[in-house]
């Protein structure tokens, strides 16, 4: 499929899915968005995710083939890299916490220049790295800021982190940073997908699709909050009542809500269904997440079957007179 | 065989991908750019499926009647075994950072070699056939139907990756297309399309002990004629020993280093090296072969080449196995070998007689890389070495694939390289250790057929060698891999004329000072020592 189908398809099914709560709501059926949806879709992550780690994990992993990408552990004089190639569980982790918080192998990143003679070159290539950690923890920042509308009281963190993000102190209300870099940085991640010839090639429906839901969903969300404000009153009473299992559905609460609430549904649900489940699955991954140790432990394949090898008794009868003539030394004389 | 392009018309690659959507564009099977089909005799000697006459420009490719179920079911079967493949049909989230780091892309420009379009290949079988959105939204999940183009398009493809890791590194999920590679190569296997360059090494291993089908008595012969050139060279006769019980020490070194120059005089090295620090050491005729062509066809066929190693080393009862320098020899031996054909009790925990250290990080495996024992020499002072007779040589040092990423022996080589040459330039940073370009022919692809595929994947290592050619005039590659010694000397000849290639204990046997040695004028190739042009002369 070429690429204006796929963002085509993934625009239309993105707007499909806006469409759906505002017909739904207007036809009163705001228990069944307000609640039923949001309860669904969140059971659909959890189970999901944990059905989809245990697929993972349910498969072994017969050979311990971590990617080296430092100096290994051998004589003592010479230093090794416990970080970019682990010896130790110790260094497993650090390897890890680094890959996970901070993308280090993206970090890695090189542009390859081609030039005519042909003379190739690499050159520093961050944009990426940069892009996705804004996306990430913007990402992130705002998930845990809407946290004040599951707990009363407000956890005293949720107020730092507010404090934080609103430092800059402009707008009634308050502006948020997150917001804003979480849309320029999945504005960002789609902008590269169109405009770099081989990542367009590449992408697919459903790479497009959640960039899409995600940009309407931080939309709505910035739009509610700053522009066509909605009942905060009514949200937090529909909100809290989730999370404390005694739904309530307030009226009065804008359609706009309902929109986001079931984008962010939708989004929950999709996840461990779609490419997003990387969050899971980066954790399991056997290049990253093992120790370079292969030489020291044997590493034990629960699979391992015997094989149909050519024995050395084979080769020497069928050699044997050739070894003897060159004086090689046998196991059976005749 | 097909005419390779002049290297200016080759270097003109157009990284641009076509208008057609990459689902709907065929493969093209164009002269120079695939290997041949198995020869069926190659794919009978270890029963592996399908053995027929076929070519891949063939339009009947003779797949087996059930081709379908067999792949289907060989995908489920490895994605329950390996939770590598599972995982990493799951989580690409196509961001593309791999695209350009593999040197087929960057030399061929074809977007079905970038790393991640190169997954999509099988991921997109995967999702059809095993996932629900791919089976009810097809191809808007990305998903597509298994047709016998699409395994034309695997074996094109998966017969394009080296299996180098590159891409990997990258990753920030750490998917390695090897794995990938791997897989698909298995799958292509189980419908006997495999290529015979790695087919016929196979079965000429499992047979007669080496991919070169080399038999006892010829094998013996063969490094016995190296003995007279060392002689011949230094004045000292060394005496290799063939199948010996009681040695101390099992040497097993890629067989290629036996058959084809420039290998022949790392070969040579190792010889002298071993002669001079006295080492109790044999070579056998049954695991006469460090490489292991299994590894490019399946994981059964590796461990059962593999598998010679351990046997022999337990028949002879030598206390532990050195390994000769090779790149992918060295990935199966220390990431597979233990596992697969372990644990190897029957051998002590390595332990260098001349030195006294014990090689802890080989206490499992048993097994030691040679450019750890020869460091090790170095670095208790074992061996009179006089760099200055490779002063003629500029020297840049290649970290083959294999034991860069996924042994990660960066320093030792260098160590002993700094030893033996005072000329010596790093390629930069970013084509060197972790970042290294594959030889372009890894994988079991070095063969003449496949000579433009080999120029365009190794363009990449050879533009590096290039930068410090014209830099600082460097004029010898050194690798510690037999299959880059056997395909660099083209690439090199291709794209940078003048530089030569060798591997590293021919160096290090240029300065060995050996003991009782005459005078020496030459180094290990007949070439005078740097000021000895003139007594080269009167010699003759």
């Amino acid at each position: 499929m070429n690429a204006s189908r796929s963002i085509i398809f993934s625009l239309v099914a993105v707007g499909i899915l806006v469409c759906l709560p505002l017909i739904g709501v207007a036809a009163g059926m705001t228990s069944f968005f307000g609640v039923i949806i949001p309860y669904l879709a969140v059971a659909l992550f959890f189970i999901g995710v944990v059905a989809r780690v245990v697929r993972w994990a349910r498969s072994p992993v017969p050979f311990r083939i971590p990617t080296t990408c430092g100096q290994q552990k051998s004589l003592p004089w010479i230093q090794s890299d416990n970080l970019e190639n682990p010896s130790d569980t110790k260094g497993v982790v650090l390897r890890m916490i680094l890959e996970v918080l901070l993308f280090r192998s993206l970090f890695r990143n090189a542009r390859m220049e081609f030039y005519e003679g042909p003379k190739i070159r690499y050159a520093s290539a961050k944009w990426l790295w940069l892009g996705a950690i804004v996306f990430h923890y913007s990402f992130l920042v705002v998930l845990l800021r809407h946290l004040r509308f599951f707990s009363t009281p407000i956890n005293p963190l949720v107020h730092l982190l507010e404090g934080v993000d609103g430092f800059l102190e402009v707008g009634v209300p308050r502006l948020y940073l997150s917001g804003l870099l979480l849309l320029a940085g999945v504005a960002f991640l789609f902008l590269r997908r169109v405009t770099i010839p081989q990542l367009k090639y590449i992408s697919l429906p459903s790479d497009y699709f959640p960039l899409f839901l995600i940009f309407t969903i931080a939309s709505t969300g910035v739009l509610m909050r700053y522009i066509y404000k909605v009942d905060v009153v009514s949200v937090k009473e529909l909100t809290m009542g989730l999370a404390t299992f005694h739904p309530v559905t307030p009226e009065g609460i804008g359609s706009l809500f309902y929109i986001h609430l079931f984008l962010v549904s939708v989004l929950f649900a999709y996840f461990p269904f779609s490419k997003l489940v990387h969050m899971a699955g980066v954790f399991l991954s056997p290049t990253r997440n093992l120790a370079n140790t292969n030489r020291m432990v044997r590493h034990i394949n629960p699979w391992n079957y015997p094989v149909k090898v050519h024995t050395y008794e084979e080769y020497e009868d069928e050699f044997r007179e050739k070894m003897i003539e060159a004086g090689l030394p046998v196991e059976k004389k005749e | 065989m097909a005419k390779v392009p002049k290297a200016d018309e080759l270097a003109k690659v157009n990284h641009r991908p076509p208008q057609t959507p990459w689902t709907e564009t065929p493969v093209e099977f164009r002269p120079g750019t695939f290997c041949y089909g198995a020869k069926p005799k190659n794919l009978e000697v270890v029963g592996l499926p399908n053995p027929r006459d076929w070519n891949p420009t063939d339009e009947d490719w003779k797949l087996p009647d059930d081709w379908k179920d067999i792949t289907i079911k060989g995908m489920k079967d490895r994605l329950d075994k390996f939770r590598t493949f599972k995982l990493f049909m799951d989580i690409c989230v196509r961001c593309g950072a791999c695209a350009d780091k593999c040197h087929f892309f960057i030399g061929s420009g074809d977007p079905k070699n970038m790393p991640v379009l190169r997954a999509e290949l099988i991921r997109s079988i995967y999702r059809k056939y095993f996932t629900g959105s791919g089976k009810i939204l097809s191809k808007y999940a990305g998903a597509r139907a298994l047709t016998e183009q699409v395994i034309k398009e695997w074996f094109y493809y998966f017969y394009q990756c080296s299996e180098c890791r590159r891409c990997s590194v990258f990753c920030p999920y750490g998917i390695d297309t090897a794995e990938v590679t791997i897989m698909a190569r298995e799958l292509l296997n189980e419908l006997g399309c495999t290529i015979d360059w790695t087919a016929g090494p196979v079965a000429n291993c499992y047979m007669t002990g080496n991919h070169l089908g080399i038999q006892p008595h010829a094998f013996k012969d063969m490094i016995e004629f190296f003995v007279d050139e060392i002689e011949e060279v230094t004045g000292v006769r060394v005496e290799p020993t063939f199948n010996r019980k009681g040695a101390e020490v099992l040497f097993i070194t890629p067989s290629g280093d036996v058959f084809a120059d420039p290998g022949t005089y790392t070969l040579m090295g190792y010889m002298m090296l071993f002669h001079e620090i006295g080492l109790d050491y044999t070579w056998s005729t049954y695991a006469s072969e460090g490489g292991n062509f299994g590894f490019f066809t399946s994981h059964e066929v590796m461990k059962r080449l593999n598998a010679k190693m351990y046997a022999e080393a337990k028949r002879l009862g030598v206390k532990w196995i050195l390994g000769g320098e090779c790149g992918h020899m060295w990935r199966v031996v220390n990431q597979y070998m233990d596992t697969m054909n372990g644990p190897a009790d029957f051998l002590e925990v390595p332990k260098s007689p001349i030195t006294g250290t014990v090689f802890e990080n080989a206490k499992s495996t048993k097994m030691v890389h040679i450019a750890e024992f020869t460091a090790d020499l170095i670095r208790h002072g074992k061996l009179k070495l006089d760099p200055s007779r490779n002063d003629n040589k500029i020297v840049t040092f290649h970290d083959s694939c294999n034991p860069a990423r996924g042994m990660g022996l960066f320093e030792e080589p260098r160590y002993v390289l700094k030893h033996v040459c005072n000329h010596f330039h790093e390629m930069p940073e970013g084509t060197i250790r972790e970042k290294t370009f594959c030889c372009g022919a890894g994988s079991g692809l070095n063969t003449d057929e496949y000579m433009e595929m080999r120029m365009r994947g190794g363009l990449p290592r050879a533009n590096a060698v290039r930068y410090v050619h014209e830099k600082h005039g460097v004029n010898m590659l050194t690798t510690i891999c037999a299959i880059d010694r056997a395909v660099f000397p083209a690439l090199m000849d291709y794209w940078v004329p003048g530089v030569d290639v060798t591997g590293l204990h021919e160096l290090v046997a240029n300065a060995l000072v050996m003991k009782g040695e005459k005078k020496r004028t030459t180094d290990l190739r007949y070439e005078p020592l740097p000021g000895m042009e003139d007594e080269e002369d009167d010699d003759v």
